[in-house]
């Protein structure tokens, strides 16, 4: 076995096991714990054994492939392979379910079943981050969606069915329109009497006639834009974060989210370099609508939930932003965005949920002075609102950095103009995290929250975990993003001939 | 004729003499001993199920009027198979329902004749084997519609079924004898290298494209269909959606891709309108039904929308994908209707609430009932996924990319109502949900296969290749 393999097949592995052996509550986060630990520990002897081929001088694109013909009448491939940015991405993925399971650790009813649908959805995340061939790609993408609608349906509150079913159906129908650009993908690929194929590295070599471009391209980015929370397709993600459990909330936001900008930086425009020059421009009206819009919805918000979902699409928005801006500067920033944000809001949704455990309230003017009530998670609260705001020696200052250098590093107007709207969003996220936090965690104690317990072991845990990272991603930017540009060199080629 | 070429349609040999043990344990075993007639007719079935799946030569009998090869021949062992789970799941039903009445070895014998008309109606070589076969597939059906005889659904079930199946046989017959008019035969071979006067012939190529269709349950075919399958008995139903309607198809894509090839580009227009119409109005009639078996009638009505994707390609690779979707099809159906079915014979409900809190009173029907019926969606890791991406695939080779634009629409639309008894079985709960109960061996088994079936003849190429390099009918 692979090592790379191994990421999907443990987890498959830790499902039989809670299927077959596991009765209650207790054993369900025991196994879950101790099996996403070995996917810690697999996760940086990954990045380990990525940094040593690379300073012995590995310099091919993918590293670790494998390549086992799957359907060979379509030619489609379980092709495997990882390279910078990828690694960075499941060592957030596993973060992020670790943290997960912390906060859920007294998840109530059918506790297993949740433990079981959450390391499906991240099985089906490792496998999106691993594939080199679209079919095995589209596979894993859909393995990772649809686990979302037992999550949410079942263990969510408020509307929680209309916003599973939501959820679901637009994700899902984004996944149909991708599906028709992958088949169109492959089926241009064999015009020169080639056999066609969904290899990507393949089929980088292959020119895509720019007719098919033209017509395949958009509908991969929306595709793949849909579950980035491209405006307006982002309206299932406010639903969805709101009525979903915590740690689910969190692995949405923080993972399943990063699949739309992940996809269009490896597959979409990689693959159809120049069809993404042809549409550059109007979808970056769209990214920076949704930038400034999401902004300006979260102050809108009173749901504490609303105001992150929000402000998720409007920092997701960024990192479609800069990928629109194809050079290497912004599509670093990107991708430090991509992971960044990962942290920061899954870090907020689990405050948001330890917060609600407590109080049963998430409105924002029914709460005052936490910061004497529960101070652990105050602080914490604090963190992550300036981390959101974009306050150097977080990591949301160096991702937020390099994206808006890169746009203004364009020299025509258009895109400076643009730039220069998308600078605004981090006035107003300056506005509405600072006014929540001076509300609800500052400001006069009220007296109907006086005894509310302290952050157990487990909440810290989670905080601490998901804390860390942002601030290592915030004060060693250029350790990650010397994995960030060994890929983005690569995967920028194409589209800066 | 010696032993030898006979032993070439040795399927139907087998089948004729499992039917004939059968009337003649009836005749023979006393009273008291009538209920080892399911017993037999399993072990028989089960016998011919196994032998169906060794590998046979190729070759024509009577003339050309029975021809074999290995994918029909194969194509017969997977419908034969589908009829074996189907069996197992009737097993209970046979036991409360028909043994008091004393009806277990008709109901055998009905749905073998019915099977061996099948395997003639996908072997024939020309019009008369193949309206032969096609009426033997139907007669005993309809009285199987019927079977239920205590119960006026049934019989008016039987009733709509036999009105309606008349008239799509009168329909094929005139279309068949319209292209024997201008063909000046009846023999597929002849057919297809006579063909020089279009018009008539297309007009007789469209009713016996009519005449199909009805037995596929086409739009605008497709009135008998829902109501027939809510008041047939489940295993009918069951039988109907998957069995009788998987050698429809095929003898449809033979018929279409082999002998009426020369008419392509006008049967082409044909099958996109009505795979859009199928797709379009099965969705969007399944949306609001509360009846599981209503439910699953207009599902299988769309799913048979998206096989037509396929038949556009007229190619190897549509043949595949419409073989292999059969076979997985089969399976998702059959375990659907299977859950339908147990839950229906156990507490009379049929309706999509009365499974609220299902998954916490029985959990693992609840999750066969989630398989399969993801599996009709196509999501993945489950086979059902597989098989609809190589449908788009097969129509995606002849650059049908706006239909396959309205069929992925069409697929998330389906999502939603197939997602409904999912909503109902997981995330509801209810104050009076269904109680626990076992089933019986039979079904479990039966279920088992199907659930093995569904979550490795995906994942797992092997059958898929298997298929591939037999598909060459051209």
């Amino acid at each position: 076995m692979d090592i790379l393999s191994l990421f999907v097949v443990v987890p498959v592995v830790i499902v039989l096991v809670m299927v077959l052996f596991t009765k209650n509550l207790k054993q369900a986060r025991i196994v879950t714990l101790v099996g996403m630990l070995v996917q810690l520990g697999m996760s940086i002897n990954l990045i380990v054994k990525y940094l040593h081929a690379r300073e012995a001088g590995d310099q091919s694109i993918m590293l670790f492939q494998k390549n086992i013909p799957w359907f060979a009448e379509f030619n489609a491939h379980y092709h495997i392979g990882v390279d910078g940015v990828s690694v960075l991405m499941i060592l957030l993925t596993t973060l992020i379910v670790i943290a997960g399971t912390f906060v859920s650790w007294k998840i109530q009813p059918l506790s297993k079943e949740f433990f079981i649908s959450l390391i499906v959805l991240a099985t089906g995340v490792y496998g999106f981050f691993i594939s080199l061939d679209l079919f095995t790609m589209f596979v894993f993408y859909e393995i990772a969606v649809i686990p979302m609608y037992l999550l949410i349906g079942i263990w969510g509150s408020g509307p929680r069915e209309y916003a599973a079913m939501k959820l679901t159906l637009m994700l899902m129908g984004a996944s149909a329109l991708l599906l028709v650009a992958l088949l169109g993908i492959y089926f241009t690929s064999g015009i020169g009497g080639q056999a066609p194929t969904f290899d990507i590295l393949e089929l980088a070599h292959r020119q895509m006639p720019f007719a098919w471009q033209k017509i395949f391209y958009p509908l991969a980015f929306i595709g793949f834009g849909t579950i980035g929370a491209l405006f307006p397709f982002h309206t299932w993600s406010p639903d969805g974060h709101a009525s979903a459990p915590t740690a689910v909330s969190m692995l949405h936001a923080g993972v399943l989210m990063k699949l739309g900008g992940y996809g269009i930086f490896r597959f979409a425009m990689f693959l159809m370099p120049e069809g993404a020059l042809f549409w550059q421009d109007f979808f970056l009206i769209l990214a920076v609508t949704g930038v400034t819009y999401g902004a300006l919805s979260a102050i809108q918000q009173t749901d504490l939930k609303y105001i992150n979902a929000y402000s998720s699409v409007s920092h997701l928005g960024l990192v479609l932003f800069a990928l629109l801006m194809i050079n290497k500067t912004a599509w670093n920033g990107a991708m430090l965005q991509s992971l960044s944000h990962g942290f920061i809001t899954a870090l907020f949704f689990a405050l948001i949920g330890m917060i609600y455990g407590r109080t049963h309230v998430r409105d924002i003017t029914k709460m005052q002075g936490m910061m004497r009530i529960v101070p652990f998670l105050s602080v914490a609260y604090v963190v992550a609102a300036l981390a959101n705001l974009g306050l150097p020696g977080f990591s949301g200052f160096v991702a937020e950095m390099n994206i808006f250098v890169g746009g203004f590093l364009n020299h025509d107007l258009y895109k400076q103009v643009l730039t220069a709207l998308a600078v605004t969003s981090i006035v107003v996220t300056a506005v509405y995290m600072l006014r929540l936090t001076g509300r609800m965690i500052f400001g006069p104690t009220t007296k109907v929250y006086t005894n509310l317990p302290h952050a157990f072991w487990y909440e810290k845990t989670a905080i601490a975990i998901l804390v860390l990272f942002i601030t290592l991603i915030g004060t060693l930017p250029f350790w990650w993003l010397h994995f960030i540009q060994d890929s983005v060199n690569n995967f920028i080629q194409p589209l800066i001939k | 004729m010696n032993l030898d070429s006979l032993m070439l349609m040795r399927d139907e040999w087998f089948l004729t003499a499992v039917i004939m043990l059968l009337l003649i344990a009836e005749v023979l075993l006393s009273a008291k001993n009538k209920k080892y007639i399911i017993q037999l007719a399993l072990v028989l079935f089960g016998a011919y199920t196994i032998w169906a799946f060794l590998p046979n030569d190729t070759g024509e009998l009577f003339g050309g009027s029975y021809k074999t090869y290995p994918l029909v021949h194969y194509f017969k062992a997977i419908l034969a198979f589908g009829v074996f789970i189907i069996l197992l799941q009737s097993v209970n039903w046979l036991k409360e329902k028909l043994l008091p009445y004393d009806f277990t070895a008709e109901f055998f014998i009905l749905i073998f004749s019915s099977l061996l008309g099948l395997n003639f109606m996908m072997s024939a070589g020309d019009f008369l084997m193949f309206y032969l076969g096609l009426e033997l597939s139907t007669m005993p059906i309809i009285a199987l519609t019927a079977f239920e005889f205590w119960n006026h659904r049934s019989i008016e079930a039987g009733v709509k079924y036999i009105m309606l199946a008349s008239l799509s046989s009168a329909i094929l017959l005139f279309g068949v004898s319209l292209v024997y008019a201008t063909a000046g035969s009846i023999n597929f071979e002849v057919i297809k290298s006579a063909l020089h006067l279009p018009l008539l012939e297309i007009i007789g190529l469209i009713m016996i494209f009519i005449g199909i269709g009805f037995k596929i349950s086409l739009v605008p075919f497709h009135f008998w269909a829902a109501d027939v399958y809510e008041g047939a008995p489940t295993v009918i139903s069951n039988y109907l959606s998957v069995i009788s309607k998987g050698g429809a198809v095929y003898v449809l894509m033979t018929l279409l891709f082999v002998t009426f090839t020369a008419f392509q580009k006008e049967w082409n227009w044909i099958m996109y309108g009505t795979a859009i119409l199928t797709m379009v109005v099965g969705n969007l009639f399944a949306l609001r039904q509360q009846n599981m078996k209503r439910f699953l009638a207009f599902s299988s009505i769309a799913q048979a929308g998206f096989i037509l994707l396929a038949m556009l390609s007229n190619n190897e690779l549509g043949v595949k994908a419409i073989v292999y979707f059969l076979l997985i099809y089969i399976f998702s159906n059959v375990a659907a209707f299977g859950v339908v079915h147990v839950i229906s014979l156990k507490t009379g409900k049929e309706n999509i609430d009365d499974y609220n809190g299902l998954y916490r009173t029985n959990p693992k029907l609840s999750l066969v009932l989630m398989i399969a019926l993801f599996s009709l969606a196509g999501i993945p890791p489950v086979a059902g996924f597989f098989a609809k991406f190589f449908l788009y695939a097969a129509a995606a080779s002849k650059g049908y990319y706006v239909l396959i634009f309205i069929a992925v629409l069409n697929v998330t639309v389906s999502l939603y109502y197939y997602l409904l008894p999912v909503r109902a079985a997981f995330l509801r709960v209810s104050d009076h949900p269904i109680p626990f109960f076992k089933s019986d061996n039979y079904s479990r088994l039966a279920f088992i296969i199907t659930m093995i079936g569904l979550l490795v003849l995906g994942l797992y190429s092997g059958v898929f290749e298997f298929i591939s390099n037999i598909s060459n009918i051209f």
